[in-house]
C-alpha cells in the first residue's frame, strides 16, 4: 500500500515551491531585450528584495515599491557595475514586479503537488501562495509586505514555531559570540529580527480584529497569553541583546583585521535595531490593553432586537463564503438580482443619437486594469518538411544491408516528393558527423554514417561530394574500450 | 372593492410605477410623486390596481410608503431583472468567469451584511447603515481568516484539485484575491477585491440605494431606505431560499453573528 500520504511531504513540497519564483527569475533573464540579463544573479537580487521588504515591515506598515528599489540598487550595481543606474533600477524594478507577480490577477503564484485522497487514489493539487503582498494602508498608499511563505523560506526555518525559532536563534547566537565567528552571528541576528518582526505581526493582527470586532478575538485566554509572552520575551532579549552588544563593541574596538572590525561593526548595527524593535513592541503591547478596553465599550453598545429577519452575516454570507464556487454562483446571483434593483430597458432615441456617437469614451478612471507588459519568447521556427516528407526520409533512409550512394538517395527522393531531396541531402549532411553519444543514450543500436570517398556528386540541385551512405551498428559500444570511432570506420569500410 | 376601475386610475397606477422605475426620484422632491404615493397608502382598491399591472409587467411592489416611495423589484425572468452575469462581464481574458461572478456577487452580499450588521438593523425602519470599501473588504477577509481556521482546525487537505477548481471554496478564492494592487498611474485595478466592492457601491449609488458621503476609507457610503426594503423584501429572502435548497441550514441567535464571530459561530452546519 503506497498510500501512505505524509502531510511533512507536501509541506516540503510547498516549501520547495517558494523558491520557484526565484529560480524562474534566473531563467527567463536572458529573454530580457533591454539589457543583458546574464550580468544579473536575479535570484539574489531578489532574495535581497525580500530582505529589504521584510526589514520595513513594522506595525503600521510595510515598504514602498519605490524604497524597495532605492534599497537594492546598491547590490544590483554591485552585480554589473560598467552597466548604468538606469538599467539597475529596471532590473531592480523588475525583480520586484515579478515577485508580486504583476500582471496575473490574483498576483500570486501557484504550485502542483500530489496527496493521496481518502480511496487512496493520487491527486493533485494546487497550492497558491505569494511573495511579496500589496496591501493598502490608513491613508490609501499601497505598500509591500512579505507573506508567511517568503519569510518562512527566507528565514529557513521552514515549519517552526515562532518562539522555538526564536530561542534556537538566540542560543546559536550567543555561542557563535563566544567563538568569534561573526558571519554566523550577524546571521543569526538577522534571523532574530526577522522572528521579532513576526511576533509583532502576529500582535498586530490581533489588535486589528479587535478593533473591528472584540469577539473575533479571545481576550480571555489567547491575547493575554501572547501579551505576556511577548513581554518575557522582550524583558529576555533585552538582556541577551545588551549582553551581546558588550560583547561585540568589544571584540570591534579590539578587532586588528578590518574586515572583522567592519563585520562587528555591522552587527552593532543589528543590534541596536533589535533594541529599537523591542521597544516599538513593548510600546503596542502596553496599549493593547487599553485598546481592548475602548473597543469594548465602544462596541458593546446595542439594542434589543425587533424581530426574526434573515441575519445577512451570519445565514448568508458565511455560509456563502464556505461554498464550492461551482455551488456559490446561484445563491450569490439571486442575491444580487434582488439587491441591485431594476434595470429599465434603454430605448434609443433618434434625437440624441448623433450627440450619442460623438461622445467622447467614459474615462473609467477609477476601475481600469493595468495592461501587461508580456516578456516575449521567440516563437519556435516553423516545420520544414510534413511528417509525410520525415516518413518517406526515413524509409529511405533504411539501409540496412548495403550501403549506397547520395545521388541514388536523391534521385530516388525526387521521384516521391520535389521537395524530399533536400530532406536527405541535410540527413546525409548530419550523418557525417552523428551524434552517437546522445544516440546511445537514447538506447538506439543503430546511426545513420555518411562517409566521403572522394567521389563528386553529379546532381541537378546539389553539388559536392556523392557520399556513401549507411547504416552503423552501435551494438559493440557496450564494451567500454571501444570508441565510436572505430564503429564508424568499421561499417563504413563494410 | 367591486367599483368599476377607471382608465384615468390605470394611468395613474401605471405613473406611480414609472416613478418607481427612476431609481433616485423621491417622493418629498416631487408632488406629483407624494400625492400617487399618499393616494396607494390610502387607497385599498388603487393600491391593488397598482400592485396588478406592477405583476403584468414583470415588477413586485416590495414597498410604498412616504419614506421609501415606490419600491420595486423584479420577478423572476423580469425583463427589468439585472444579471450577475452582465454586471461581471468584464472579466479579463483567460480569468475563469465564474470566480469573477462569485467574487462580484460575494461583494454585493458582504455589503448588505455591513449595512445592516445586526437583523435588528434590518427591521428597523429608521436605521441607516454606513458602509466604506475598506471595511466591508477587512470584514470579509476577517471571516474568510475565520472559516481558514476553523478548515485547519479540521484539518481538511484544503488545497483544491487540480482538475476540479470549481470544488474550490469561495473564501479561498476571496482571500487569494490581492485586495489591492499598484498600478502604473496610481487607480485602483478592477480585479482586485478592493476594486470589487468599490464597484459594487458605486453602482448601487447610481441605483439609488446608497449615497456616497465622503472618500474616507476608499469611500463611505450610508444606505437609503430602499436599499433596506428591497435586501429585506427581496435579496435576502431569495437567496437564503438558494442556501437551503442547498441544504445549508445555518442558525444564528437574534442579535446577529457579525458581533458574535469566530469561537462562538462554529454551527454552521451542512446537513
Amino acid at each position: 500500500m503506497i498510500a501512505t500520504w505524509d502531510e511533512g511531504l507536501s509541506r516540503r513540497l510547498k516549501a520547495l515551491a517558494c523558491t520557484a519564483p526565484l529560480h524562474d527569475l534566473d531563467a527567463r533573464k536572458v529573454r530580457l531585450e533591454w539589457c543583458d540579463g546574464n550580468a544579473y544573479q536575479m535570484a539574489e537580487i531578489a532574495l535581497q528584495a525580500i530582505d529589504q521588504v521584510t526589514i520595513a515591515m513594522d506595525f503600521d506598515r510595510g515598504a514602498d515599491h519605490d524604497d524597495v528599489v532605492k534599497r537594492l540598487l546598491p547590490f544590483v550595481a554591485a552585480q554589473a557595475p560598467h552597466c548604468d543606474g538606469g538599467e539597475h533600477a529596471q532590473v531592480a524594478r523588475w525583480v520586484l514586479d515579478n515577485l508580486i507577480n504583476v500582471g496575473s490577477t490574483d498576483r500570486g503564484f501557484r504550485a502542483l503537488y500530489g496527496t493521496f485522497g481518502v480511496t487512496g487514489e493520487y491527486e493533485r493539487r494546487v497550492w497558491d501562495f505569494r511573495l511579496l503582498v500589496e496591501l493598502v494602508s490608513l491613508d490609501g498608499d499601497i505598500y509591500l509586505r512579505a507573506s508567511d511563505e517568503a519569510i518562512n523560506v527566507l528565514v529557513g526555518a521552514l515549519d517552526t514555531d515562532v518562539e522555538s525559532a526564536q530561542i534556537a536563534a538566540e542560543v546559536k547566537l550567543e555561542n557563535l559570540i563566544k567563538r568569534g565567528r561573526l558571519s554566523d552571528a550577524q546571521l543569526a541576528a538577522q534571523q532574530a529580527r526577522y522572528r521579532t518582526v513576526q511576533y509583532a505581526e502576529t500582535l498586530r493582527r490581533k489588535l486589528e480584529a479587535t478593533r473591528r470586532d472584540v469577539r473575533s478575538v479571545d481576550w480571555e485566554g489567547e491575547v493575554p497569553d501572547l501579551i505576556d509572552d511577548a513581554l518575557t520575551h522582550i524583558e529576555d532579549r533585552y538582556r541577551y541583546e545588551n549582553a551581546i552588544l558588550t560583547n561585540i563593541t568589544q571584540t570591534r574596538d579590539e578587532a586588528e583585521d578590518p574586515a572583522r572590525k567592519r563585520k562587528a561593526a555591522e552587527l552593532v548595527g543589528i543590534v541596536t535595531d533589535c533594541i529599537r524593535r523591542h521597544t516599538q513592541l513593548q510600546a503596542r503591547l502596553q496599549d493593547a490593553g487599553r485598546t481592548f478596553r475602548f473597543e469594548q465599550d465602544r462596541q458593546q453598545f446595542s439594542g434589543h432586537a425587533q424581530r426574526a429577519v434573515v441575519d445577512l452575516f451570519g445565514h448568508l454570507l458565511v455560509p456563502t463564503l464556505e461554498l464550492p464556487v461551482a455551488k456559490a454562483i446561484r445563491p450569490v446571483a439571486v442575491f444580487f438580482s434582488g439587491a441591485a434593483g431594476l434595470m429599465p430597458p434603454r430605448l434609443p432615441r433618434l434625437t440624441r443619437l448623433i450627440e450619442q456617437l460623438l461622445q467622447p469614451p467614459l474615462d473609467r478612471n477609477h476601475l481600469l486594469d493595468e495592461v501587461p507588459e508580456p516578456e516575449l519568447a521567440p516563437l519556435p521556427d516553423p516545420e520544414v518538411f510534413t511528417d509525410e516528407q520525415w516518413h518517406q526520409a526515413s524509409e529511405l533512409l533504411e539501409l540496412h544491408e548495403m550501403p549506397r550512394r547520395l545521388s541514388g538517395l536523391l534521385a530516388d527522393a525526387r521521384l516521391l516528393d520535389p521537395d524530399l531531396p533536400w530532406l536527405i541531402a541535410l540527413l546525409a549532411l548530419h550523418a557525417v558527423s552523428p551524434e552517437v553519444g546522445v544516440t546511445m543514450r537514447h538506447g538506439n543500436d543503430q546511426v545513420l554514417l555518411a562517409v566521403d570517398d572522394g567521389t563528386s556528386l553529379h546532381d541537378p540541385e546539389f553539388g559536392g561530394s556523392d557520399l556513401l551512405v549507411g547504416v552503423a551498428r552501435l551494438g559493440a559500444a557496450e564494451s567500454s574500450g571501444f570508441t565510436a570511432d572505430d564503429a564508424l570506420r568499421g561499417e563504413a569500410v563494410a | 372593492m367591486n367599483e368599476p376601475v377607471s382608465m384615468e386610475d390605470v394611468v395613474a397606477g401605471a405613473r406611480l410605477l414609472a416613478f418607481g422605475l427612476r431609481p433616485k426620484q423621491i417622493p418629498s422632491r416631487d408632488v406629483d410623486y407624494a400625492d400617487l404615493v399618499k393616494r396607494a397608502v390610502e387607497d385599498a382598491v388603487f393600491r391593488e390596481l397598482t400592485d396588478a399591472i406592477a405583476e403584468g409587467l414583470g415588477l413586485t411592489v416590495l414597498a410604498i410608503s412616504a419614506r421609501t416611495g415606490m419600491v420595486l423589484g423584479p420577478t423572476e425572468e423580469s425583463v427589468f431583472e439585472q444579471k450577475l452575469d452582465d454586471y461581471a462581464r468584464r472579466a479579463m481574458s483567460g480569468e475563469r468567469r465564474d470566480l469573477e461572478r462569485v467574487l462580484h456577487g460575494v461583494a454585493h452580499i458582504a455589503i448588505g451584511a455591513l449595512a445592516f450588521p445586526r437583523p435588528d438593523d434590518l427591521a428597523n425602519e429608521t436605521y441607516v447603515g454606513r458602509v466604506s470599501v475598506e471595511q466591508v473588504d477587512t470584514v470579509v477577509r476577517e471571516a474568510c481568516l475565520m472559516l481558514a481556521t476553523r478548515a485547519a482546525e479540521a484539518e481538511e487537505t484544503g488545497d483544491p484539485l487540480d482538475d476540479a477548481p470549481e470544488l474550490e471554496r469561495v473564501w479561498r478564492v476571496y482571500s487569494r484575491r490581492p485586495e489591492a494592487t499598484l498600478t502604473k498611474d496610481g487607480r485602483l485595478a478592477s480585479s482586485t477585491t478592493r476594486g470589487v466592492v468599490s464597484k459594487a457601491l458605486k453602482f448601487l449609488a447610481d441605483q439609488g440605494f446608497l449615497v456616497k458621503m465622503s472618500d474616507t476609507d476608499g469611500g463611505t457610503y450610508r444606505t437609503t431606505p430602499r436599499y433596506q426594503v428591497q435586501v429585506r423584501e427581496l435579496a435576502a429572502g431569495r437567496a437564503f431560499a438558494e442556501l437551503l435548497a442547498l441544504n445549508v441550514v445555518t442558525v444564528t441567535d437574534p442579535s446577529g453573528s457579525l458581533h458574535v464571530v469566530p469561537a462562538a459561530d462554529g454551527r454552521t452546519s451542512d446537513v
